[in-house]
């Protein structure tokens, strides 16, 4: 993997809105046959950069690549290497499906388009429903025709922004698989995504928040990297007690698993101290755990601070 | 339990109104429509048109012709606009450059002074029957006014001094259809061009897309150009629909040639369009295009000549409305269809149009967002 080419490389990127500064610096690499994770909080300036990278916006500064092009004035090249999949659907509505996939087909000038088509429906299992308007379909269907419409004119990048949203689990599975399946034929992948689950599949996450790119590497790296010691708690009445256990020395994040509560801190010695106390007066029971990568996530949230806001 | 609350109701009114004043070009059309309309309908619009531009063919100028004349120019219909042959008479009002054409022939003084009623010819570009009617009821007693005073013993009660012979022409019977059908080509094309082109570019920006489009290697030029060409055929066939009309049911006149006909047709089709896509590039929103359409429509009828005549608006109308494409379309529609007009006597309209074009191409091009930022 460490030997394949940097398929993103880009370096300080910078994009204001009017006096809003969205992305700040941003600093990125991916390689080739990568399925790389970007994860933040709404508003964190994903989608802003997703689109710098596929040439939709162009960067206020910073310099950087995309396939061996330059983000900044090769943006017409690298779009036709480039399949981008839109947060919201964005095929028309209004046409049907076979008309879709041919419509995008024409726009990359698709060589053989006729046979490509047919063989895009036909893997989509979707052959007999050509004649079917694409605003009719469900939300997992139109989301396996919008990845197979990006997918027609053999991209080398796929950016896929938020892919999966308001998709059923059993759909995003699949789709999940599927994207397995392209990274092995040497395809990267660039997804955001706000689901956790979805984030351990990627080979390597980058955490950006208000902007700025907060942590990225590996999950296990990511993780890692916060130095967060976490317990869990279990017993009776925990409904109430988040907002007490908060206030403790060593807690700096409590967050509700199922049944249970994780608590994190940094000061692994103070929060062993304050748990194991806390634990005893109301008969709970505290174990160590491993931080997950949500127990991560939800620490790099509450650390960073929304600019916008004015607050956390 | 599900009566009527005051304080539900008071809080959708209250988002209303929010909503709308967060909708900046919906607000400001909500002023400025009704204020326009009353700068057109109270300002602008004038169906008695005065100082209508008035050629004079002098076959004899001595001093009763003279004096004519500028009783004419008293009377505040007509501007003299100058003195010329007979030749160029017939091609100013061909060319829609004058209104009238008043010809003192031969003899004119002797005549009157002899009492034998020498005949005036006035020619009158009738094409809009409502721009003449005013002028040509002066006419009538201008006459007596001016002559009897110097020609006392000489009028004989009952006899008018001048023989004046009114010449309407193109449209000797003053039929409205054929001022009103032409000018309808022109209208339609306009409502129909700009709206449908406007919509179509901002409905694809209110569906999301857009962007789609935009990560395509698509370019502006191409996503322009292809847009257009559905929405020139339909203002063909419409042309097509309305010039059938025309023939068949209104009885219309074409003196001119089909073929320069829909030359000038797609030419105006293209001002359209180009305007209704700047226009999409604008507006934020389905909405926001509509709101746009109509604030150039109403303009577009009232002050081109189509509803009202040209000249009779005042000076500042008269610059307003020869900004806008439909004014010159109008000249050129009725020039071919009415007064057969060939290619060459329609210069004088078609450069406004193709500046019209080029200025909005520039404005549209400026303004559509290659990428989204």
């Amino acid at each position: 993997m460490t030997a394949a080419p940097l398929v993103i490389d880009v370096e300080g990127i910078n994009k204001h809105f009017g006096d809003k500064h969205v992305v700040k610096d941003l600093s990125l690499q991916v390689r080739q046959g990568e399925i790389f994770g970007f994860l933040g909080p709404n508003g964190s300036g994903k989608t802003t950069s997703i689109r710098m990278l596929c040439g939709l916006l162009t960067p206020d500064s910073g310099r950087g690549s995309c396939l061996g092009l330059d983000v900044l004035t090769e943006s017409a090249a690298i779009k036709r290497q480039v399949g981008y999949m839109t947060q919201k659907f964005s095929l028309w509505d209004d046409l049907t499906i076979g008309e879709n996939l041919d419509f995008v087909a024409r726009m990359f000038g698709v060589a053989q388009r006729r046979e490509v088509v047919a063989r895009t429906l036909d893997e989509l299992g979707l052959g007999g429903r050509r004649d079917q308007l694409a605003g009719t379909l469900s939300g997992g269907w139109k989301q396996r025709l919008a990845l197979a419409a990006c997918l027609q004119h053999k991209p080398r990048l796929l950016l896929l922004d938020e892919p999966t949203a308001g998709v059923d689990p059993k759909a995003r599975r699949d789709f999940w698989e599927e994207i397995h399946r392209l990274s092995a034929a040497g395809i990267t992948v660039l997804v955001s995504t706000h689901y956790m689950d979805e984030a351990e599949r990627c080979h390597r996450l980058a955490y950006i928040a208000y902007g700025a790119l907060m942590a990225s590497g590996t999950a296990h790296e990511v993780v890692a990297a916060q130095q967060l010691s976490t317990w869990s708690l279990s017993g009776p009445h925990l409904q109430g007690l988040a907002q007490t256990l908060g206030d403790l020395p060593g807690v700096d994040l409590v967050a509700s698993f199922g049944a249970t509560l994780h608590v994190s801190g940094k000061d692994a010695a103070a929060l062993e101290a304050s748990l194991k106390d806390f634990a005893r007066r109301k008969g709970l029971t505290a174990t160590a755990v491993a931080a997950s990568l949500e127990d991560a996530f939800i620490y790099l949230m509450q650390n960073s601070q929304d600019p916008f806001a004015g607050g956390k | 339990m599900n009566g009527f609350s005051l304080s539900r109701w008071f809080g959708i009114m209250l988002k209303e109104f929010i909503q709308l004043r967060r909708d900046r070009l919906t607000f400001g059309m909500i002023v400025g429509i009704p204020i326009m309309q009353l700068m057109l309908f109270g300002f602008a619009i004038n169906s008695d048109p005065r100082h209508l531009p008035t050629a004079v063919v002098m076959a004899d100028p001595g001093p009763f012709a003279r004096a004519y004349v500028a009783a004419m120019r008293n009377s505040d219909y007509f501007r003299i606009v100058g003195t010329v042959d007979a030749r160029d008479a017939d091609s100013l009002l061909d060319r829609s450059q004058v209104q009238f054409v008043v010809t003192f022939p031969p003899g004119f003084h002797r005549d009157l002074v002899r009492g034998k009623s020498p005949v005036l010819l006035v020619e009158a570009d009738a094409t809009d029957p409502m721009a003449t009617g005013g002028a040509i009821s002066v006419l009538n007693h201008l006459g007596a006014e001016v002559f009897a005073p110097d020609l006392p013993g000489v009028q004989r009660p009952g006899m008018a001094a001048v023989d004046l012979r009114v010449h309407r022409r193109y449209n000797p019977e003053g039929i409205t259809a054929y001022n009103v059908v032409p000018g309808l080509l022109g209208v339609i094309l306009t409502m129909t061009m700009v709206l449908m082109t406007g919509l179509a570019m901002t409905r694809e920006r209110e569906r999301g897309t857009f962007e789609n489009l935009l990560a395509t290697p698509a370019t502006p030029v191409e996503v322009m150009t292809g847009k257009i060409v559905p929405y020139i055929v339909i203002g063909l066939v419409q042309v097509t629909l309305i010039l059938l009309a025309a023939r068949w049911i209104f009885q219309v006149p074409m003196h001119g040639s089909l073929l320069v006909l829909y030359a000038v047709v797609l030419l105006f089709i293209v001002a359209n369009l180009a305007l209704g896509i700047t226009f999409s590039s604008i507006a934020r929103n389905q909405l926001q295009a509509m709101q746009l359409t109509f604030f150039f429509f109403l303009p577009s009828m009232l002050l081109s000549g189509f509803m009202f005549p040209f000249r009779g608006m005042p000076e500042w109308a008269q610059v307003v409305g020869n900004a806008l494409p439909l004014t010159h379309f109008l000249v050129l529609v009725r020039g071919i269809m009415l007064k057969g007009n060939d290619m060459g006597m329609l210069w004088d309209q078609v450069w406004p149009l193709l500046l019209f074009i080029a200025v909005v191409l520039v404005v549209g091009l400026k303004t559509f967002r290659r990428t989204l930022d």
